[in-house]
């Protein structure tokens, strides 16, 4: 047999059936589901009359419109409340599991469906929603989609796909101290750009990837649609499978050791051909932070704001320019002078606990500077709220005159009423820097947990690995 | 869905790389349950000089001058000339939903994000891949105004001087969007292949099908 790669494996595990075009039927085992990116979905079901084909394929959470403060006086903004009372509708008119607004268990939709293991691997998983690529974290098939396929999912349970090519991108060495998953991604998008990963799954390897914690590996993978790829990749080990011993939705006792067993086969053999390879050494990466409005614009903290003239091609020297004038900067500064007025520590990329506890630990015994108006941190669930009130990272957070709130999206996209002003600069740990995403105006810069806090407690970008 | 055989109309260069989907249609118009209506909002940030909410009557907003879409030239455009990766970022189909319901049919770039190229055939727009140099000269040529003939059934686009530049597209895609056919209904012709394999799958993984789940 020939040796394949892990997303071939996943992907030949699900063909019900391969046209001659090279279009092909693939079978879906998850669809996660949330408010924003359903409604349409439903409706359509509604016309045409049809049922879900396996209804406990599904599990819906409202995230992206949920406020983060005052639960119990529900949602202010009519058209958010409408939209999150349609899923809540929805659900219960199809018979679909929903974790609702006041559940302990909401959270980001990428932040709870691998916290209640209901992401194995091996699993196909779509979302509507082009992070579902976190997923991929634990050797699972998973990507975006749009809100056409959502409810060809939920009446088919299928969808036509073309299988995209191979990539693998591997990071080898030891990471310095106090860098983190979130500067690798970085770093690896700094070097594909943006579409560098278009067409492509991408495998991530290498030792700075095994040894990464399963939190870890969901920020690589969340960030490979940054990069063009809609699929992420990680093989399965035993960091894996301790992850989802006893989560709610893993299988117990005998399915589970079968799963188990099962599970092993989830990475690429030794030889399988990729279309694109691509080394990082780990010594080359230090903290990231981006300076413009696409995750490609990214530099080590110890760099300057670049200059359009130096840039050869005319797209992208216009590209850049337009870039320092909506980020407000200019060319030469060294990224370390640059001062932040909102702090965003929280999404489906950095909002786990362990994202918390690093936050936590640069913030400890320190307080939130001057001139930073707001430090906001937003737990990615209820549960992972719980978590931190019980090590008391809550107390660290408020103590040091940070804001700690309710689980959603919140300031990742503002949709909800967390959001910078036009010209606010934010340092988050969220994953888009597009013009416009944190608020009409708002410039975003890209960091690690460590990176944001400390920018928080000093007012401006500071490199981490100096403190 | 809406079918596409052949259009010829006005051409709209939107001269800028990486167009991301929140460029596109800004975050706070999804909140909307609807798939219609958001046309008036499609390049919120960029067409008026204020900012736009959801509900706004968009007659009234003060519109931006230098946007291309609001050049009398361009008033009428039906396809959209732009940059490489247009469609990146998030996988809203609110998108193709904004571009449709302007009145944009065709795109024309040299590459696509996958998510927003798979959305447009959802939608009856028909997104086209040219080289770089072919987009160059169509920039070239849109600049002054310039109407394309596009066919589907050919695979071609043609300029008004007579230049005919062939494109490519796959098989299954292109029969869609000819006959504006229903993807669901397609895929429910495949019922017994779909069972079959969820029979196979449930002996081989049965955890994948559990009895029960949480609720
Ligand atoms: S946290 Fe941000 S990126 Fe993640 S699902 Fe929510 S809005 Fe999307």
């Amino acid at each position: 047999m020939t040796a394949k790669t892990l997303y071939d494996k996943i992907w030949n595990d699900h063909l019900v059936l391969a046209e001659d075009d090279g279009s092909a039927l693939i079978y879906i085992d998850r669809q996660l589901i949330h408010e924003v990116t359903s409604p349409q979905a439903f409706e359509g079901l509604r016309l045409s009359g049809r049922k879900p084909w396996r209804r406990s394929a599904n599990l819906a959470v409202p995230d992206h419109n949920v406020p983060t403060t005052d639960r119990q006086a529900g949602i202010s903004d009519p058209i958010s409340r409408l939209q999150v009372e349609t899923l809540d509708r929805n659900c219960a008119e199809f018979g679909i599991t929903e974790f609702a607004m006041s559940d302990i268990r909401q959270g980001v939709v990428h932040v709870m469906g691998p916290e209640q293991g209901a992401t194995l691997p091996g699993m196909t998983i779509v979302c509507g929603d082009s992070h579902t690529s976190t997923h991929g974290a634990f050797g699972a098939l998973a990507f975006g989609i749009g809100t056409s396929e959502v409810e060809h999912v939920l009446a088919t349970q299928c969808l036509v796909q073309r299988k995209a090519k191979n990539m693998r991108v591997a990071v080898e060495g030891t990471l310095q101290p106090g860098l983190t998953a979130k500067d690798v991604i970085l770093a690896i998008i700094g070097r594909l750009g943006t579409a560098g990963g278009t067409g492509y799954t991408i495998e991530f390897t290498g030792s700075v990837i095994r040894d990464l914690s399963m939190e870890g590996r969901m920020t690589v993978c969340n960030m490979a649609i940054e990069a063009g790829a809609r699929a992420g990749l990680i093989a399965v080990d035993a960091t894996t499978v301790n992850y989802l011993t006893n989560r709610p939705f893993a299988p117990k006792g005998a399915l589970w050791d079968q799963a188990v067993a099962a599970w092993a086969h989830l990475h690429s053999d030794d030889g399988a051909h990729f279309d694109a390879e691509v080394e990082i050494r780990a010594e080359d990466i230090r903290p990231q932070v981006t300076w413009g409005t696409s995750p490609e614009m990214v530099l080590p903290i110890d760099g300057r704001v670049p200059d359009p003239n130096a840039e050869a091609d005319a797209t992208r020297r216009a590209g850049i320019q337009r870039a320092l004038d909506y980020m407000g900067l200019k060319p030469g500064t060294p990224l370390t002078d640059v001062a932040v007025d909102k702090v965003f520590i929280g999404s489906c990329t950095n909002g786990r606990i362990e994202d918390l506890r690093a936050a936590a630990a640069v913030v400890q015994g320190r307080q939130r500077a001057s001139n930073v108006r707001l430090a906001l941190v937003v737990p990615g669930s209820g549960l992972v709220k719980e978590q931190a009130e019980r090590e008391g990272l809550d107390r660290i957070f408020r103590e040091a005159g940070f804001e700690w709130r309710e689980p959603g999206c919140s300031m990742c996209l503002a949709m909800n009423a967390d959001r910078l002003e036009p010209g606010e600069r934010c340092a988050s740990t969220s994953n888009r820097n597009f013009e416009g995403r944190q608020g009409y105006g708002g410039r975003t810069h890209l960091v690690s947990p460590a990176m944001a806090a400390a920018a928080a407690v000093h007012g401006h970008f500071v490199d981490i690995t100096r403190l | 869905m809406k079918a596409f055989t052949r259009i010829t109309a006005r051409v709209a260069p939107l001269d800028r790389a990486n167009i991301d989907t929140d460029a596109i249609i800004p975050k706070q118009f999804l909140k909307s349950i609807q798939r219609a209506g958001f046309g008036p909002y499609l390049f919120d940030e960029w067409r008026y000089l204020d900012h736009g909410e959801p509900g706004m009557d968009c007659t009234d907003r003060p519109l931006n001058p230098e946007f291309v879409l609001n050049q009398p030239l361009f008033a009428e455009a039906r396809i959209l000339l732009t940059r490489e990766n247009f469609g990146c970022g998030s996988s809203r189909e609110h998108a193709p939903w904004a571009l449709e319901d302007f009145g944009i049919r065709a795109i024309i770039a040299p590459s696509f994000a996958d998510i927003f190229y798979n959305n447009c055939f959802k939608n009856g727009i028909l997104p086209i891949v040219l080289d770089a140099k072919t987009v160059d000269e169509l920039f070239t040529l849109a600049g002054s105004g310039h109407d394309l003939t596009i066919d589907l059934e050919l695979q071609t686009i043609a300029t008004q001087d007579g230049r005919v530049i062939p494109f490519e597209i796959d098989a299954s895609r292109k029969h869609r969007l000819l006959h504006g056919l229903d993807d669901i209904a397609l895929t429910l012709q495949h019922r017994a292949q779909i069972e079959a394999y969820e029979a196979r799958r449930r002996s081989a993984a049965p955890w994948l099908f559990p009895d029960t789940v949480p609720t």
